[in-house]
């Protein structure tokens, strides 16, 4: 069974993001997603600065099953990227809800939060996929 | 039993042994290197000392570890690896083919011009489209020539802003990186739950910026297109072109063509279909073949008739051809193969292919689902291949497809195309072929429920296997990140 911490938002696509108290947001892959992936090679982070449009292919996650692009779930700007990926991307198979965390984001709309999937919904839609 | 694993031919050198009656002797007429000296190795390169012998069993004794379609049944899917006639071989290695000079005049080459303009017009009659070019060196190749086709002939209406080229989910990954390298952008679009194009998706996504769409028919998913006349109406009505993934053509050979379909190129993998080299570098062939309205784009150069003989068409004839592909006709020895391939199975047997294959994957579909195995798309007949889904064993009892893979290699057979459509979680994307007789499906049927057996008695059987392999499990994660391959002597060996 895949896990789905209480305190974060999740996207369709699989990706989790933190709200953290300075009102920016760290976003990573979800449990399933790493899961489903296997052991992952290769990641690709974005640069810090670049903008990003919900729905944006922001990333990408490779693994010797297969290679994957990862979505941003809301619109804002890159404040930072993992930078210990490019050397240990196994961190996301070991922690992916924290030392496997993907980037920082500051939000273009503080409330673009709300529209995401609570850890229940996320759940849900797992357990729809057969996860 | 376990095979011997062999060892590196370096493991096998001792100093001073050598094969001295296959080494040519020191050249007195050579010219002294013009090499500067500061560019030249001081120290003796790295080289295995070892006789004759020990040469030829090392190289042999590795040949036999081999899987090959010579040796063992080869299922996988969605790249056609079906078995070539030796004959298509023999044929075009007749010393008046391999004797000719690519750049002899028309008049001392009409027999391959023959052969070549013959070919065009098979792939033509069997595609159903308006004309053929051989040039394309492989599929990715032919790939490229059928996108860049698409944007000339947008350019060449001076509809400058059609750059966006739609790749349904169930494509080939080459799809999308085809679209890219012609300066395209790819626009993804789903499938519905049965596997065909969905269609609303499609509707909203085309429109004044749609160049065409990629479609692979039938799809990596192992089902025909059912909604092919609508896919093709909206993409044409919103000004749009479409183009035929031909990676699956032998499951329709004979049988529909996509010409018939309304699409308006094709790109044919001679190799998977008719009967080329496959695999390690082929080298391959990606034929095209288009509509009407994109023939005057098709790459150069083409064989045209001219009176009785044949000539080739350059840029005089095809001012507006997308360009050369290859320095002369593509891979030529490889389109000989091709065409006789396609002489000898004629008009009825290029049916018979598609039926064989269709069926062959029907047999092999309905008895592991009468065994238990879950399909991917259990309400579809399959095409050429299809899609068991091992989510559930991997659920409940800890086993994956790679396991399965894994244990197939214990039976004998090499195993079929895993983890791919990535849509269709633990998949096996099985392709039988029409080539292989009722005894060998049967024996994989077998080996196929004696392994789902296994899987609920005694994982460990599957989760440890290869057993019988000279190599064990490969260490994949390390294997991609270590591509380092260089074999360097232990230290204490090493000498001046």
């Amino acid at each position: 069974m895949s896990q789905v911490p209480s305190d974060l938002k999740y996207a369709k696509s699989h990706e989790w993001v933190r709200a953290l108290p300075d009102g920016t947001v760290e976003i990573g892959i979800t449990d399933h997603a790493q899961h489903a992936l296997g052991d992952l090679v290769f990641v690709e982070v974005p640069e810090a600065g670049r903008s990003l449009q919900a729905g944006d292919a922001c990333a990408v996650v490779e693994s010797v099953k297969a290679a994957s692009d990862v979505y941003s779930p809301i619109a804002g700007t890159v404040l930072e990227a993992n930078a210990a990926l490019a050397s240990a991307p196994e961190l996301i198979n070991q922690d992916c809800y924290g030392k496997g965390w993907l980037m920082r984001v500051q939000p273009a709309d503080a409330g673009a939060l709300a529209a995401l999937l609570p850890a229940a919904d996320y759940q849900t839609l797992l357990a729809a996929e057969g996860g | 039993m376990s095979a011997r694993r062999e060892k590196l031919i370096f493991e096998h050198s001792r100093p001073g042994r050598g094969a001295t009656a296959q080494w040519p002797g020191p050249n007195p007429d050579a010219a002294p290197s013009t090499v500067p000296a500061a560019l030249r190795r001081r120290s003796a390169p790295l080289l295995p000392e070892v006789s004759e012998l020990e040469a030829v069993r090392h190289f042999t004794r590795l040949s036999q570890l081999n899987f090959s379609i010579d040796t063992h049944f080869y299922p996988l899917g969605s790249c056609t690896m079906k078995y070539n006639p030796k004959a298509c071989n023999q044929y075009a290695m007749l010393p008046e083919f391999l004797g000719r000079h690519p750049l002899a005049p028309d008049s001392q080459g009409q027999g391959f011009l023959t052969c070549m303009f013959e070919l065009q017009e098979m792939l033509k009659e069997v595609t159903g489209m308006r004309a053929v070019s051989l040039n394309p060196m492989a599929g990715a190749h032919g790939e490229f020539a059928g996108v860049a086709m698409i944007r000339a002939y947008h350019r060449a209406r001076g509809d400058l802003a059609r750059n966006e080229i739609i790749v349904p989910e169930a494509a080939h990954g080459t799809n999308p990186a085809t679209a890219t390298m012609c300066g395209c952008v790819v626009r993804e679009i789903p499938v519905d739950a049965e596997g065909d194009v969905d269609l609303v998706a499609l509707a909203a996504a085309v429109g004044p910026n749609t160049a065409g769409i990629m479609l692979t028919n039938p799809s990596t998913l192992g089902v025909f297109e059912r909604k092919i006349p609508e896919v093709a109406r909206i993409v044409h009505e919103a000004g749009g072109l479409l183009y035929y993934d031909g990676a699956n053509l032998n499951a329709i050979l004979g049988k529909v063509r996509p010409g018939d379909m309304g699409f308006d190129v094709i790109h044919m993998n001679l190799h998977k279909t008719f009967s080329t080299p496959h695999g390690g570098g082929g080298p391959g062939a990606g034929a095209v073949g288009v509509s009407q309205r994109l023939q005057p784009f098709l790459p150069i150069p083409v064989v045209g008739r001219d009176g009785d003989g044949y000539r080739w068409l350059s840029e005089a004839d095809m001012p507006q051809s997308i360009g050369r592909l290859s320095a002369f006709m593509g891979n030529a020895g490889v389109l000989l193969r091709a065409y006789i391939y396609m002489r000898m199975l004629g008009h009825e047997g290029m049916s018979r292919v598609g039926e064989f294959a269709t069926l062959n994957a029907n047999y092999v579909m309905a008895r592991l689902r009468a065994a238990g195995f879950d399909l991917g798309y259990p309400t579809r007949r399959a095409s050429h291949e299809f899609i068991v889904t091992l989510r559930r064993q991997a659920k409940e009892l800890n086993v994956t497809a790679m396991d399965f893979a894994k244990r197939l290699l214990d039976f004998g057979f090499h195993a079929p195309t895993t983890y791919f459509p990535l849509l269709v979680p633990e998949c096996l994307l099985i392709e039988p072929t029409e080539t292989e007789s009722r005894e060998t499906l049967d024996a994989f049927i077998e080996a196929m429920i004696t392994i789902l057996a296994e899987a609920n008695e005694d994982a460990q059987k599957l989760k440890g296997a290869p057993w019988t392999m000279p190599v064990r499990r490969l260490d994949d994660v390390r294997a991609a990140k270590q591509l380092d391959l260089a074999w360097k002597p232990p230290t204490a060996t090493l000498s001046g």
